[in-house]
């Protein structure tokens, strides 16, 4: 972003970062910038709160008096939750198939409500949602030793097949959400801390690694801290 | 203490290089806000269901239409949270706020098109800073947009 504002300004247009890195800001001196310390893929802070929203558009408007290049910090922290969210989750339906299998079985009705309520979904990068269960068999097996050369995952990359699976559950999940609004990484704590899918991608994840899958095959699949 | 997962992420992007700018430009805005066209570019990758997915080394930009909200988050990370984005998108992209300002009169006016980039990007980003960058630039220009807000993800 930095990057695109050094560039948009010498085109001409005038700029301002709502930056979420205060190192990078301050190395890369982009024209204006407000440092948020929100969480990471929250640049604005708070969903759903229209009024915080227009706060930090404010600030970051204000810095538009500056005669010169300006970096500065928005007042107020908002940290993540890294508490999983608590939801509603099927029930043990097949005992005959893999816990990840049943589970994602399960959580397909939640997803197309999801579906239907948001018009729109992340899964599709390299699998369809009636894939996901398929695509978690074969990490299941990929955790219980079966080599990645020879059980092929459907979708093929890894990376993005994760993703897909990733998104198929947050976006069920935030329908069965009990508690309060997830805050940020409290779905990812979720997934991978609670659900059988994120246990299981993660031990697939673990069991490429010891295979010496390529790094990016891999490494990828789960956050970095995980 | 067990440092946050934000706050390692916030450690390591420190510790990576950064490309360095010679000169920086700084554009002043020539205008009162109440009269200036506000657009919006942001590194979350999002795109419409109809418009080519981001691939995971793109370093192109997918333009976004004023009123378009059905929107998909392409990014390639999995570092960070996606969930704020389907609870609400103008955590991430902040358009339903800059109708009203403009509504409002704090603002001129919305561009009719929107940029979304992939914040997953070499660490040169040499293509985005010698190609694709001044390629939406020309495309601002040409809407006549004189501010950009730019939200990283």
């Amino acid at each position: 972003m930095c990057t695109l504002a050094h560039v948009f300004e010498a085109a001409g247009l005038s700029t301002v970062v709502f930056a979420s890195m205060i190192e990078v800001a301050e190395k890369m001196s982009p024209p204006r910038a407000l440092y948020c310390e929100f969480p990471l893929g929250r640049p604005l802070g708070k969903p759903s709160d229209p009024a915080f929203q227009r706060d930090v558009l404010g600030h970051g408007l204000a810095l538009f008096e500056a005669t010169e290049p300006v970096l500065a910090t928005y007042p107020e922290v908002v940290e993540s939750d890294e508490t999983p969210m608590v939801c509603a989750m099927p029930p043990r339906y097949d005992p005959d198939t893999a816990p990840a299998v049943d589970e994602a079985q399960g959580l397909r009705a939640a997803y197309d409500r999801a579906l239907a309520s948001r018009g729109v979904t992340a899964v599709g990068r390299a699998i369809d949602a009636g894939t996901v269960p398929a695509a978690l068999e074969v990490l299941h097996q990929w955790a219980n030793g079966a080599s990645w050369k020879e059980v092929q995952l459907p979708g093929k990359n890894t990376v993005a097949v994760c993703h897909d699976i990733r998104s198929y559950y947050e976006e069920a999940g935030t329908e069965l959400v009990t508690g309060p609004s997830p805050g940020g990484r409290a779905a990812e704590a979720w997934f991978f801390e609670t659900t059988e899918a994120g246990k299981t991608m993660l031990a697939a994840r673990a069991a490429l690694k010891e295979q010496e899958a390529p790094f990016p095959f891999w490494f990828y699949m789960a956050p970095a801290h995980r | 203490m067990k440092m946050s997962a934000d706050a390692s992420m916030r450690a390591f992007a420190a510790t990576m290089p950064v490309p360095e700018f010679e000169s920086p430009a700084f554009t002043p805005l020539g205008k009162p806000l109440s009269q200036a066209r506000v657009a919006i570019v942001t590194s979350a990758a999002l795109h419409r269901s109809d418009q080519e997915r981001f691939s995971q080394d793109d370093t192109g930009f997918r333009a976004l239409d004023r009123n378009d909200r059905q929107l998909v988050m392409g990014h390639w990370s999995p570092n960070f949270d996606h969930t704020g984005f389907q609870i609400d998108l103008n955590v991430v992209y902040p358009i339903d706020r800059l109708e009203e300002l403009a509504a409002e009169g704090v603002i001129g006016d919305v561009a009719q098109r929107h940029f979304a980039f992939a914040g997953n990007q070499p660490d040169t980003v040499s293509e985005i800073r010698l190609d694709t960058g001044p390629a939406c630039a020309a495309e601002l220009i040409a809407d006549a947009v004189d501010v950009v807000l730019l939200t990283p993800v």
